[in-house]
């Protein structure tokens, strides 16, 4: 291997995380960018779509590739449970007590899990289609590193039209700016939050699926890293911004590997980084990457 | 005369009442083995073989025993909790646990000054029992496994350079991946027979960055002690990296979890461990594999003969010291001679760790398959 393809193998493996996390963020951005709320739960409920998936291609008969498709939809049901319980209660609480709400959720789905599913990891059972090597090269990539950041361009791509060209995504915005001028102006508040909550774990579940095949290990606490990487890669596009969240989990894909590749002695604080880079940018640059300026709602 | 009698009475229920008591009080052994996150599957098999032993012997000294299990987590401080937890609340005699090295540590500081014997079932790591006279082990100790390792990775495959890959978080990992390197070192007579040590996180996934690093070093072998979960990932992931050399491991890598997340990529994978149906070495051993086949309908594994054995063992010496007493268990247990367990037969030495052979097994075909078993020197 000479130096540029170890450089390019690195380059290959940080695009692949990247994109994971960059997959995952894109629901937890566009959830706060439209109800200004940090779902803590996103993790989980990406947590309980890789289960979901992975109990629908053991104890069904249904073709994977058809799970794959069904999962997320359920899973994007759970979503629209969770907000009618845990979240629209407090709708017109302050904003910190929905924020403690979701992260008793959080909790909740977390040991869900653990009495429904079981303490002991299970293996995801990996499609052969998806588990192939491609070779370029001095370069091997799994075929699922070259899928993730496909479908995450195109879930980004799909979900930018949806929201900016669409009469839904048009209420929705309206959401965003404000409640009460929204519901005055006949839109049905209830039904775009929940489609909302719909769309954002739907992502959610995407990205535990493809999570799954790349890394197929099952485990009830499996969200929280990734569910903290991804909000890490929200802000650092600038939370809200669906465009950002992909340009932050890239970002943050590729320094992680860079890290352990490049500075092998500091492997250990991988996960410091994310955080220290939060950190630095919630210092600099509060908004973010590419978010609008932070204008408290009066 | 009444009151006379009254008082005798009241003498008599006072002096007999604790005895009665006290003969029918059960005596309780803690527990703490982790039972969720990355060590699930090592705690789970664990109980089930100290469930089992409770099952075959159930009393002792004419009272009943109860197990009190509490989930450590996989973590160090839940640990420390969960001991705390056993020795306080539940008022346990002795303590069994824990899978994991790192969650054993945790738990020698406490029940060193609560002066409440511990004995591991599988914890590895030398300063497990180092300068902690209240606990023990019924397995060996990483100067062994890791020389194991090496002897194997040289006479067996003829490795001249290796790298190893580490869990820095896991003190098991840290441990055996220094013994392993110290004794390739030196049979190899190479100073530089190591060419790269990488290192990871327990819950990490990724793995690509190391190991494309140890790609472009060309090892003979690969060692990497760790989670069985992570474990598998990474292997997974080497083998997609184009990394085809032979990968080497210790006792935890013996989880069914290990070879259904890692699939085809872990054929071939070698480890070390501390017992195989395939392989009974004492009369105890026919006892607990047809009692576990019995039971659980599967052959056992190391680590529920390893709880086995250290239930069964703290049994044996409340027997021969007629006694529950915590320090007369602690006293017993310091003097462990040739205690037939089913893993094999136990010495405890002046640190109380046993003395015991250890079985090399491979993954072939999706199980495990016996190879050796090397003999300490």
């Amino acid at each position: 291997m000479g130096d540029l393809s170890i450089f390019l193998q690195h380059l290959a493996n940080g695009v692949s995380l990247g994109s994971l996390y960059a997959l995952i963020a894109i629901g937890y951005t566009m959830v706060y960018g439209i109800l200004r709320l940090i779902n803590f739960a996103h993790g989980d409920i990406f947590m309980l779509g890789v289960y979901i998936t992975f109990y629908g291609i053991l104890y069904t008969p249904l073709p994977w590739w058809l799970v794959f498709l069904i999962a997320p939809a359920i899973t994007g049901c759970i979503g629209i449970l969770l907000e009618i319980t845990a979240y629209k209660p407090l709708r017109e609480s302050p904003r910190i007590t929905i924020l403690i709400s979701a992260i008793g959720a959080s909790f909740l789905l977390q040991n869900l899990g653990i009495v429904i599913f079981g303490g002991r990891p299970r293996a995801f059972p990996v499609p052969k289609l998806l588990n192939q090597v491609v070779r370029l090269g001095g370069v091997s990539i799994n075929i699922v590193a070259f899928i993730i950041p496909i479908i995450t361009v195109l879930l980004l791509m799909g979900l930018n039209y949806f929201i900016n060209k669409t009469k839904t995504g048009m209420a929705m915005r309206a959401l965003a700016k404000d409640y009460d001028t929204a519901s005055l102006m006949g839109i049905d508040i209830n039904r775009i939050i929940s489609i909302t909550f719909f769309l954002g774990s739907l992502l959610a579940a995407v990205g535990g699926i493809m999570w799954g095949v790349r890394y197929p290990q099952l485990m009830p606490l499996m969200g929280t890293m990734p569910g903290l990487k991804s909000f890490i890669a929200a802000v650092i596009g600038g939370i809200g911004n669906i465009t950002g969240a992909v340009t932050g989990g890239f970002i943050l894909g590729l320094g992680e590997i860079m890290l352990v590749a490049l500075l092998p002695r500091l492997t250990g604080y991988r996960d410091a980084f994310a955080f220290v880079l939060l950190i630095i940018i919630l210092l600099v640059k509060p908004s973010g990457i590419m978010g609008d300026k932070i204008t408290e709602k009066v | 005369m009444k009151r006379t009698l009254g008082l005798l009475l009241l003498v008599l229920v006072l002096t007999l009442a604790p005895q009665v008591g006290y003969a029918d009080e059960v005596i309780k052994i803690g527990v703490f083995e982790p039972m969720t996150g990355a060590n699930a599957a090592g705690g789970e098999m664990t109980v089930e073989g100290i469930e089992l032993a409770l099952e075959i012997k159930g009393e002792v000294l004419g009272r009943k025993v109860e197990i009190i299990v509490v989930d450590n987590k996989s973590d160090k401080v839940e640990s420390a909790n969960a001991v705390s937890r056993l020795i306080e609340k539940d008022k346990v005699v002795a303590i069994i646990g824990s899978y994991g090295s790192s969650l054993s540590m945790a738990a020698g500081d406490i029940v060193k000054k609560a002066e409440v014997p511990a004995v591991g079932c599988s914890p590895t790591n030398p300063l497990v029992t180092l300068n902690n006279d209240y606990y023990f082990r019924v397995c060996f100790i990483d100067p062994f496994q890791g020389t194991v390792m090496a002897r194997y990775a040289v006479n067996e495959l003829g490795a001249k350079t290796a790298a190893v890959i580490q869990d820095v978080t896991q003190d098991y990992s840290v441990g055996l991946s220094k013994y392993f390197i110290d004794a390739f070192r030196e049979l190899t007579g190479d100073k530089n027979s190591i060419v790269e040590l990488s290192s990871y996180n327990t819950g990490d996934q990724d793995f690509t960055a190391q190991l494309t690093n140890v790609k472009n070093k060309k090892p003979d072998i690969i060692f990497a002690p760790g989670n069985y979960g992570e474990s598998a990932l990474l292997i997974r992931q080497a083998r997609d990296l184009g990394i085809d050399v032979p990968f080497l491991g210790g006792d935890t890598w013996e989880a069914p979890e290990f070879l259904s997340i890692g699939g085809d990529a872990v054929e071939g994978a070698v480890f070390s461990t501390h017992f195989t149906a395939e392989a009974p070495v004492t009369s105890e051993s026919g006892v607990f594999l047809a009692a576990y086949r019995n039971k659980f309908g599967k052959e056992a594994n190391a680590f529920a003969a390893l709880g086995y054995d250290a239930y069964m063992l703290i049994l044996d010496v409340m027997e021969k010291a007629g006694s529950a007493d915590s320090q007369a268990i602690r006293d017993g247990l310091a003097e462990v001679k040739g205690f037939v367990g089913a893993t094999g037969v136990i010495n405890l030495d002046e640190n109380g760790d046993a003395v015991k052979s250890a079985v090399i097994n491979k993954v072939d075909g999706g199980k495990f398959i016996y190879l050796t078993t090397v003999e300490p020197d």
